[in-house]
């Protein structure tokens, strides 16, 4: 397990608001941020990921409506709009190396999901 | 040097072609170009699916506005009278002249009616031109027996159309046997026994003597035998001769039994005066067929560029489809080369008859009669253009294909001299030029090449080519849906069937690896939605959707969706129409009528969705699947039950299909329509299905579309009657649903099917590969497993928590989502707007 970094952490809603294998939007501090759940593959744990929700490409708040695409082993959010990678690790775009969207530290706190502000 | 001015005379499927690569070649010249006929050019080849509901435009090769476009003179419904050489002038019977640099006479044939007394009666016809087609349809309306006096190839298809038009047809013929040019004695038997069991009269062996006064019909025809037959009509299509009287005329060389002498560069007699196609005699040949015609065309139009092509002849070979017989014939069918041995094939009860004609010592072919079974005729047409040596048991090329039998001649062993498709006289040489240029599909190879764009007789010895040469270059065409599967869509259908798997996470553990990605999982969710109908937005299937599935609406470029209600066939009640404006007034949403006949509100919110719905389901309405791979709409026509020339109710038609066929899962969307007549004010033939009404039925027209590449769609089946209708469509649905590929609409999974709408016919009709079954039984478990996706989500308290726009924060909005004011509605603000009106707030 990473460790947590986060000063202050904000609780924006509890473990059955996700969905499996899918994303939602919270607002944290005013910005949109897109929270995914990634169903465990072979032996981990359900992962969880937030980035932020605009999609700088499409230009549109976005992102937690997105597919969950792992891209040659690598963990991304296919944009619903236009289809580019972001990788929800890092926020990278795959298929523009300049652009890049905010990514969040999320984590449990017993059956609270929290955000790292 | 001034402009050079070229007269081509004659507006044939020959001239016309000769006019397309003058164009091609974008020299400068002026061309006119004078026809007889009152209509541009048009396809002669399929000159009797006109019978079958096709209209003389959808024959059309072209149109005046192409030329006109092209800066090509066009000047049709005139003949030329006579040729002016030393003027070098052509004068038409209007009387307007033309003068000429080059003139290029390309004004065909027309049918020989032999000189039999009483042959001119007003009930004696000839089948040549879409005109005469036209008198035919008109005579057979008040006829019940028909004559087609000729069993040559057009004879027998024009007898097809009598039948087809509810006559009892009978052929006539002269000679011994049916076309006896193409078949030897054996074959033409054996296709005599085949068309009678389809219930053609055929009376070889008749010289008519005279047609006189019928007694229980309008004619009878006297023979020379003392036997008479009594019909209503008579259609003459005893052989061509060639339109040469206006050369005859001008004193140009003219062959003893008829045609325009040309020579190699198909100049005539005179240097300044060509002549091509079927008034053209080369080497004391007339060649009646339009293949050999392009390629005259072809070395005509090359002779004024400084590459000249030059015409040796051409072979004759022909495979066709009579009466729904195959037939095929190549080379010397009849064996007449000194020397030459012939093996024989008969088979009675299958009624197949094959027989080659080889070299004295075996090694060559010369010649072969396919009647009944056509599968060799593209090897032995290889065999016999490319000399290539037979092996040791020539007759195993024909004998049936048991274990150990007949050697399949590969694509490997053709030169790449050889012919692939001789109607656009694409060769292999060609074929492997566009793939070290860069195609790498069937469809590219297509489309560079036009190659089986004509006939289609060629498909699958192209598809054999292409694969073969693909794959020599370690091009392995990669099917693989993606990296997670190595696997085509139609696999991982079959496996999903085979193996009752149901989830994604199931599929994944047995048949790929890793953890999907936003290819594979709505394939596959559209897989289980055609094969299980569950509920897609039930849990496991929630994360494979495409965001237009998950949240049943359809994403606009601003993350704000449209909402489609099902209108089916495009009819609603003023209630319902009331019941659309106030919710679209109460949620500020943009209206607009959809091409599909149906209203798009746009600009709801995610959380708006399911309350905008809630209305709706109150209200009667059903989701209208524009989000999906699905069913979309299926347009009408307001039909016999308003219309002054509808012959069946198009819109009650059009609601049964919307409504039997609604929800159903694709590999792509899909469109319909019904047209209540011929007119077709629906547009069916612009989509996946269509339908159109007949005085009998419908017909149904397969794998069109509308979009970037249009097609028009096939015409499958004619005069079925409502549960045929149903019954065809079913199994073209679920055979298209089953094999087509991710994202493949029907007119490219056709294009891509390997025999085309033949075989799709073998399959659906004749059921060849024995699923019908199968297919309807597939079918009507999605019909009787149908739900309202937006009903069952508006129900569920659990499905409508994944609506909120944010998780903690019910009452916030997104704020980029911004509109302004157009034409009476909203529309999503520009950039520029946004910064403006963001900065005016701020």
């Amino acid at each position: 397990m990473k460790a947590l970094k986060a000063n202050k952490w904000q609780s924006v809603c509890t473990v059955s608001d996700l969905v499996s294998g899918s994303g939602i939007c919270a607002l944290v501090n005013g910005q949109q941020v897109a929270i995914f759940s990634v169903p465990p593959s072979a032996g981990d744990k359900t992962a969880l990921y937030a980035i932020g929700n605009w999609d700088p490409i499409g230009k549109a708040n976005v992102l937690s409506r997105g597919i969950v695409a792992d891209i040659g082993g690598v963990i991304t959010l296919a944009s619903p709009l236009y289809k580019q990678h972001y990788n929800l690790a890092t926020g990278q775009c795959l298929e523009d190396h300049s652009v890049s969207v905010p990514v969040y530290e999320v984590a449990l706190d017993g059956d609270t999901v929290v955000i790292g502000v | 040097m001034a402009t050079q001015k070229i007269v081509v005379v004659g507006n044939g499927m020959v001239g016309h072609h000769y006019v397309d690569q003058l164009i091609g070649y974008g020299l400068d010249v002026e061309i006119t170009v004078i026809g007889a006929e009152p209509r541009p050019a048009y396809d002669r080849v399929h000159l009797s699916e006109f019978f079958a509901g096709k209209k003389p435009e959808e024959l059309a090769l072209t149109t005046r506005e192409y030329y006109q476009e092209k800066g090509v003179k066009a000047h049709f419904g005139d003949a030329v009278a006579t040729i002016d050489r030393d003027g070098k002038k052509v004068i038409t019977e209007a009387g307007i002249s033309y003068s000429y640099d080059k003139l290029v006479l390309a004004t065909g044939s027309y049918p020989f009616v032999p000189p039999i007394p009483g042959g001119e009666r007003d009930n004696c016809l000839t089948y040549r031109t879409i005109d005469d087609l036209g008198a035919i349809k008109a005579e057979a309306a008040k006829s019940k027996i028909g004559v087609v006096v000729g069993g040559g190839l057009l004879g027998l298809e024009c007898a097809n159309a009598l039948k087809n038009l509810g006559l009892e047809a009978h052929v006539v013929e002269f000679a011994p046997g049916l076309m006896g040019v193409q078949l030897d004695e054996g074959g033409s038997k054996m296709l005599r026994r085949k068309i009678e069991a389809l219930g053609v009269f055929v009376h070889t062996n008749k010289a008519t003597k005279e047609i006189v006064d019928g007694k229980a019909c309008r004619l009878r025809m006297n023979f020379a035998d003392d036997s008479h037959l009594d019909t209503d009509m008579i259609v003459f299509s005893a052989g061509i001769r060639p339109y040469d009287q206006v050369a005859r005329a001008a004193g140009l060389e003219i062959a003893p039994r008829g045609g325009i002498v040309v020579d190699y560069h198909c100049r005539t007699s005179d240097s300044d005066i060509y002549a091509i196609g079927e008034c053209a005699n080369f080497g004391n040949f007339i060649y009646g067929l339009v293949a050999p015609g392009y390629r005259m065309a072809e070395a005509a139009a090359s002779q004024l560029t400084p590459e000249k092509q030059a015409f040796h002849g051409a072979d004759m070979s022909t495979k066709l489809k009579l009466l729904g017989v195959d037939v095929g014939s190549i080379g010397d069918s009849h064996g007449r080369a000194e020397g030459s041995v012939s093996y024989v094939f008969s088979d009675e009860r299958l009624e197949v008859y094959k027989r080659i004609n080889v070299s004295g010592d075996g090694k060559k072919l010369l010649g072969a009669v396919l009647v009944g079974d056509c599968d060799d005729y593209d090897t032995l047409l290889q065999y016999f253009l490319n000399d290539i040596e037979l092996p040791e048991n020539p007759e195993s090329m024909i004998l049936p294909h048991v274990a150990g039998g007949a050697p399949q001649l590969g694509p490997a062993a053709l030169p790449l001299a050889a012919t692939i498709c001789s109607c656009h006289n694409v060769s292999k040489g060609s074929i492997v030029d566009a793939i070290d240029g860069g195609c790498c599909s069937l469809g590219d190879i297509k489309s560079a090449t036009k190659a089986s764009t004509g006939c289609g007789g060629c498909s699958a010895l192209l598809k054999s080519v292409v694969d073969y040469e693909l794959e020599a270059r370690g091009v392995t065409v990669d099917k693989s849906l993606c990296e997670h599967f190595a696997f085509t869509r139609q696999d991982i259908f079959h496996l999903c069937n085979i193996g009752n798997i149901k989830t994604f996470d199931e599929l994944l553990a047995k048949h790929g690896k890793g953890l999907g990605c936003e290819i594979c999982k709505p394939a596959a969710a559209s897989i289980f939605a055609s094969l299980w109908n569950d509920y897609i937005l039930a849990k496991p299937h929630v994360g494979l959707q495409d965001t237009n599935d998950t949240f049943l609406a359809n994403m606009q470029k601003d993350g704000t969706y449209s909402v489609v209600p099902r209108i089916a066939g495009g009819e609603i009640t003023p209630d319902k129409l009331i019941v659309l404006g106030q919710v679209a007034k109460k949620y500020n949403l943009y209206t607009k009528i959809t091409g599909g006949q149906r209203i798009d509100l746009f600009g709801a919110r995610v959380n708006e969705l399911p309350l905008i719905w809630k209305e709706l389901v109150d209200a009667g309405f059903e989701t209208g699947h524009a989000y999906g791979k699905s069913l979309r709409t299926v347009k009408s026509c307001v039909g016999s039950t308003w219309c002054r020339y509808g012959v069946q109710d198009s819109v009650g038609m059009a609601i049964f299909i919307e409504n039997r066929y609604k929800g159903l899962r694709s590999p792509h969307k899909l469109k319909s329509a019904v047209s209540g007549c011929t007119r077709e004010c629906a547009e069916a033939q612009s989509k996946d299905f269509g339908v159109i009404a007949t005085e009998n039925g419908w017909n149904l027209y397969l794998c069109g579309n509308g979009g970037m590449k249009p097609r028009h769609a096939d015409l499958f089946a004619t005069d079925l009657d409502d549960e045929t209708l149903i019954k065809y469509i079913d199994r073209f649905l679920m055979f298209y649903v089953r094999s087509a590929d991710r994202l493949q609409r029907t007119s490219v999974w056709l294009d891509n099917l390997e025999g085309g709408i033949d075989y799709l016919r073998e399959v659906i009709i004749d059921d060849r590969l024995g699923i019908c079954a199968e297919l309807e039984a597939q079918m009507n478990a999605v019909v009787g497993t149908y739900q309202c996706e937006w009903k069952t989500t508006v129900e569920d308290p659990e499905q409508l928590k994944r609506f909120r726009q944010f998780v903690n924060a019910p009452n916030e909005k997104d704020s980029n989502v911004i509109f302004v004011e157009e034409r009476g509605q909203v529309r999503p603000a520009t950039d520029r707007e946004r910064q403006q009106l963001i900065a005016k707030s701020a």
